[in-house]
């Protein structure tokens, strides 16, 4: 493995500035990479011919010093964005064959800062999983294997798996994903790097297939904490073609990294305490507090009363709104097309063979807690639940600058594993989905390993829009953990 | 008071209940949630967004325009402007709705209650309630009749804004329905929020039709979809209305259902591609956020609106002494009552007034012309009216020159000169032809002093044809007074 | 609240996806524990709370009216599984 695939993101820029290496040389040693570690089935599709045309072109800026933000550096994106000219799946069988005509927002920002795309990764069809284990083209192998099971393969979370595996394969230098319960966080945590959900509004939606509009958010994933600070920074930005987006500036985060966290007050929720927690998550946790104790920060008890209905309020909210998002999927106009004998009947066969299981089940009870006699027990009940949970934390921010947390209830599990019993499987986000609800800022930064040797992340969850806080948090954690243990794959090379 | 409107049928006298959903299309240059135009009648899919085509990842945003019609709109129906509304999704399949469902309002519309008055043909007016009015997308249209097996698709209506406004059930004749779409496709117009062409599809109605005896709570109701003529509409009611009696008198009862209008038999019929339940699922669509009005705002868009069709009416029957039917009648249109008013400036208003509802719609009628295609300009329309006002022209002649200013499009004046049909208002070249008449009519003088008072008309009538018609008709009757009686 | 197997149909149904007879007990199965789970919702009381749509606080931006977009009728039809003539094709429609 080349030498080149250990620079961070960081790294990768600085020496980028110094022509020590060459964008063409760096998207080479990823696309060397991309190839050898395809039998984690990260990529849908990958895109090597376009990465080393944008490389030398990334190239041909830097000489003339016009370099941007990420000039040269190649990314992954979750094949949730679309992209113009170049395949967009979802993970799911329905969108055979699109390719959009237009490009994500998001992913023009990192174009136009110079990145370079090496391809498009794999997640759980539509993003609905903690898994990977929806998508229509097959799961994603973690590359971390556990010490008591080497021959077992793992998940490497989800819904954005495919980017959570491909950063820690180092087949990618840092990667997009989505998050709209913990699809960032939890497979950042899984796979042992940092992901970053930002404020919801702070990344424009636009051009990234929807799965639930009052949730969704993109956010990047990377090796450190830095890397997605320097990363978010060139995604974010208000958007005027989403109605949505925030128009509150974000702060330089570069800043505000290693500001430290001495004299800031850090919450820990007694309700993240869970019953059947594993303890090797509590003792995490528990060094995770100590450790910004030790760096000088204030820790404080702090209770957010409903976080134990977080859960079945997202899930009654996301699979609703996704009900709705998800009736384009009609075979009329892109994608699957099944016939049938009147239109009714193809759009009943399409959406049948196009939509997975989980898929299908989630659409049938979004259709069912919006239909008619059931919306005020359900949909109005959880949007009012989720005032309650907004309100608990924005309770909890008048005494803390920012709230520490496990990211997921336990390490990576095998694949296939939770998914006869998709109530179980929706745990894995019992720490993800309240700011998701709320709308808040958080990170997820690798703090250690699990006793059968996989990594564990810890998450920081800050104010709205206080980006800064929350990266500022997780370099301090990322500094105490010193974290460099990697997946067996990458130190075989 | 007119008597109320009753259907006879065999167990007695029937009312009838309606209340009408009209969708007006708002004018706009681009659709309500994306920059596609909304010209009318272009190439298959070429006024179509990724937005209009729901591709993924698409989002809606909001044209401020289309939210400033409505507010027009409600402010000219004396309605309720919500400061705060709210766009909901009405989800449903259907292969001109490229979303899976239409962005509407639903509990949280712009525009709340308000009135309107209907100008009934006795000079009276009756107020109907306004529900509502909310702004949401238009649909995409299906070709059924290019192939055998399929149907074509083509979005460019989709997305377009469109308003819907709800009246209250207080309108109880096919009459009182028509006089409503009237009434409001007027005040469209005015307001400039919508052109009112029902033959393109910019307005459109769905009529809620019930019956019940006089007295009796209100029966089941049937709603008639999409009718796009005033006439349609009436006819529907009629044959529903009828044919709802018909199912109560034979001991049956009412399904609440969607029905469909028939133009070419004239009966409408159950809806049945919509049979399999509907249930919406209306949520508040999270892509938007609430639209929020500042009151200020609302104010300015009040202060800018004109002077609308009630007021004016008002104002013509105060400022001109018209009738309310002839007041009604010219301020209909916009355009009709600024020309009525450019007539009648300096001149005598009601026979400004006559002249225009009489001669000029009675021959743009006969022409199938428009106003504005009127070949008689209000300025020469006026100078006519001069001519009879100053006594150079009669009644009567003013007719013939009317004709002839229709057919050429010339001034009166110039007219009246060519021919030569000056009134002639001299009192010698009168008793001239006067005294030629008696002396021709010995006989009939004699009658007529014999006590014979009807013979008097005939020798007006004989002046005037020796005259050809061009003595001025008083000169002649005071001076043969003078010579017979005197 | 428990769905039983002609509740499921007709959701199916509303949502036009075909769920064959032999697929839909062990779908019951599955959106009725997922219903369980969710119905935890009843123990909070939630009298006089606002339900919360959106998390920013923000009103709805308005745009210009202007026309900016549309005109590229091949670009919207490009990824379409059958069309003629620029229009999308579909079954015939009955009304
Ligand atoms: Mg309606
Ligand atoms: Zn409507």
């Amino acid at each position: 493995m080349s030498d080149l695939l250990d620079l961070t993101l960081a790294e990768a820029r600085k020496k980028l500035a110094a022509k020590d290496i060459s964008s063409t040389e760096l998207t080479r040693a990823y696309i060397a990479r991309m190839e050898a570690t395809a039998a984690l089935n990260a990529y849908i599709t990958t895109t090597p011919d376009k990465a080393l045309q944008m490389a030398e072109q990334a190239d041909a800026r830097l000489a003339k010093g016009e370099a941007g933000a990420l000039e040269g550096i190649p990314l992954a994106i979750k094949d949730l964005f679309c992209t113009e000219g170049v395949l967009t799946t979802a993970a799911s069988h329905i969108l055979d064959g699109f390719i959009p005509p237009y490009e994500s927002t998001v992913t023009t920002n990192l174009w136009q800062a110079g990145a370079v795309l090496l391809g498009k990764t794999n997640l759980d069809e539509f993003a609905m999983g903690s898994s990977n284990g929806t998508s229509y083209y097959g799961p994603v192998e973690n590359p971390w294997r556990s010490t008591d099971e080497p021959d077992k393969k793992l998940v490497p979370g989800g819904s954005s798996g495919g980017s959570a595996a491909v950063v820690a394969a180092r087949s990618a230098l840092a990667a997009t994903g989505t998050d709209t319960g913990g699809s960032i966080r939890q497979p950042a945590s899984f796979s042992g790097i940092v992901g970053m959900k930002p404020t919801y509004g702070r990344c424009s939606r636009w051009g990234i297939v929807a799965f639930a509009s009052s949730l969704d958010q993109a956010g990047p994933m990377a090796r450190t904490v830095e890397d997605a600070a320097i990363m978010l920074q060139a995604m974010a930005g208000h958007d005027p073609k989403d109605s949505t987006s925030a128009p509150e500036p974000m702060a330089d985060l570069t800043a505000s990294l290693d500001q430290g966290v001495k004299g800031m007050r850090i919450g820990v929720p007694a309700e993240y305490r869970v019953d059947g927690m594993p303890e090797e998550i509590n003792k995490a946790w528990q060094q995770g507090i100590d450790w910004l104790k030790a760096e000088g920060a204030e820790i404080v008890d702090i209770s957010l009363p409903h976080t134990k209905y977080a859960l079945p309020t997202y899930y009654i909210i996301a699979p609703a709104e996704a009900s709705s998002n998800l009736a384009r999927y009609d075979g009329v106009r892109y994608g699957l097309r099944v016939d049938g004998g009147s239109l009714a009947e193809m759009y009943a066969n399409t959406r049948a063979e196009g939509f997975g299981e989980e898929v299908r089940r989630r659409v049938l009870i979004g259709t069912y807690v919006l239909s008619a006699g059931y919306y005020d027990a359900y949909y109005l009940k959880a949007q009012k639940v989720r005032a309650l949970l907004r309100r608990d934390f924005d309770q909890a921010f008048e005494k803390v600058d920012a709230i520490l947390t496990p990211t997921a209830p336990s390490d990576a599990f095998a694949i296939g594993e939770n998914e006869d019993d998709p109530v179980k499987m929706y745990l894995n986000d019992v720490f993800t989905v309240p700011a998701s609800l709320a709308g808040l800022p958080g990170i997820s930064v690798p703090a250690g390993l699990s006793e059968r040797g996989l990594p564990l992340g810890l998450q920081v969850l800050g104010r709205m829009f206080d980006e800064g806080s929350v990266v500022r948090v997780g370099r301090a954690l990322e500094r105490a953990a010193d974290f460099r243990a990697v997946a067996a794959m990458v130190r075989e090379g | 008071m007119t008597e109320p409107y009753r259907i006879q049928g065999e167990t007695g006298a029937w009312e009838v209940v309606l209340g009408l959903e009209v969708h007006a299309q708002v004018i706009s240059k681009a659709k309500l949630f994306s920059g596609s135009s909304t010209t009318f009648g272009a190439e298959a899919n070429t006024q179509v967004s990724l937005v209009d085509a729901a591709m993924p990842g698409m989002l809606p945003v909001i044209n401020r325009e289309c939210v400033e019609q409505a507010v027009r709109t409600g402010l000219a129906l004396k309605a309720q402007i919500n400061l705060r509304s709210v766009f909901d999704r009405k989800n449903y399949f259907y292969a001109d709705l490229p979303q899976g469902y239409q962005i509407s309002q639903y509990k949280d519309p712009i525009v709340g209650e308000g009135e309107l008055l209907l100008d009934l043909p006795d000079g009276s007016t009756k107020a109907v309630g306004i529900e509502r009015l909310h702004l949401e997308q238009d649909a995409g249209k299906s070709m059924h009749d290019q192939h055998p097996q399929k149907s074509y698709i083509d979005l460019n209506r989709s997305g377009v804004a469109l308003m819907e406004i709800v009246s209250k059930p207080d309108l109880s004749s096919p009459e009182e329905a028509g006089l409503y779409v009237k009434k409001l496709r007027s005040i469209l117009r005015y307001v400039g929020t919508c052109d009112g062409n029902m033959q393109e599809g910019s307005m459109r109605a769905d009529v809620n039709v019930s019956v019940r005896k006089p007295g009796d709570p209100l029966g089941t109701r049937c709603e008639i979809k999409n009718m796009n003529s005033v006439r349609f509409i009436q006819q529907a009611i009629e044959y529903e209305a009828r044919r709802q009696i018909e199912i109560l008198e034979g001991g049956g009862q009412i399904d609440q259902e969607t029905r469909l209008f028939d133009t070419s038999r004239g009966e409408t019929r159950s809806m049945r591609s919509k049979e399999d339940a509907h249930d919406y699922r209306y949520f508040p669509d999270p892509d938007l956020l609430p639209l929020v009005l500042e009151q200020a705002r609302v104010d300015a868009l009040g202060a800018d609106l004109p002077e609308l069709p009630d007021t004016k009416k008002a104002r013509f029957i105060s400022e001109y002494g018209l009738s309310a039917y002839d007041a009604a009648i010219l301020v209909e249109e916009r355009a009709t009552a600024d020309w009525y008013e450019q007539l009648a400036k300096g001149r005598d208003a009601k026979i400004a007034a006559n002249w225009m509802i009489t001669e000029l719609f009675g021959a743009l009628n006969k022409a199938g012309k428009d106003l504005s295609e009127s070949p008689v300009s209000a300025d020469n329309l006026g100078g006519l009216v001069d001519l009879i006002g100053d006594g150079t022209i009669s009644g009567r002649i003013a007719k013939e020159v009317f004709a002839e200013m229709f057919e050429t499009g010339k001034p009166a004046g110039e007219i009246v000169e060519e021919k030569g049909l000056k009134q002639v208002s001299d009192t010698g070249a009168i008793e001239g032809i006067i005294d030629e008449v008696l002396a021709e009519n010995a006989d009939k003088v004699e009658q007529y002093k014999g006590g014979k008072d009807k013979l008097f008309g005939f020798f007006v009538g004989q002046t005037m044809k020796k005259s050809q018609g061009k003595a001025n008709p008083g000169m002649v009757n005071e001076l043969l007074r003078k010579k017979l009686d005197g | 609240m428990s769905l039983d197997k002609a509740t499921v149909a007709s959701i199916a149904n509303l949502a036009r996806i075909k769920v064959p007879d032999d697929r839909l007990e062990a779908m019951v199965g599955d959106l009725n524990a997922i219903l369980g789970f969710v119905e935890q919702l009843d123990e909070v009381d939630t009298t006089g709370v606002e339900p919360l749509a959106s998390v920013t606080g923000h009103s709805l931006p308005q745009r210009e009216d202007a026309v900016t977009d549309g005109g590229y009728q091949a670009r919207v039809t490009a990824n379409a599984p059958e069309s003629v003539h620029g229009f999308y094709v579909v079954p015939k429609v009955v009304e």
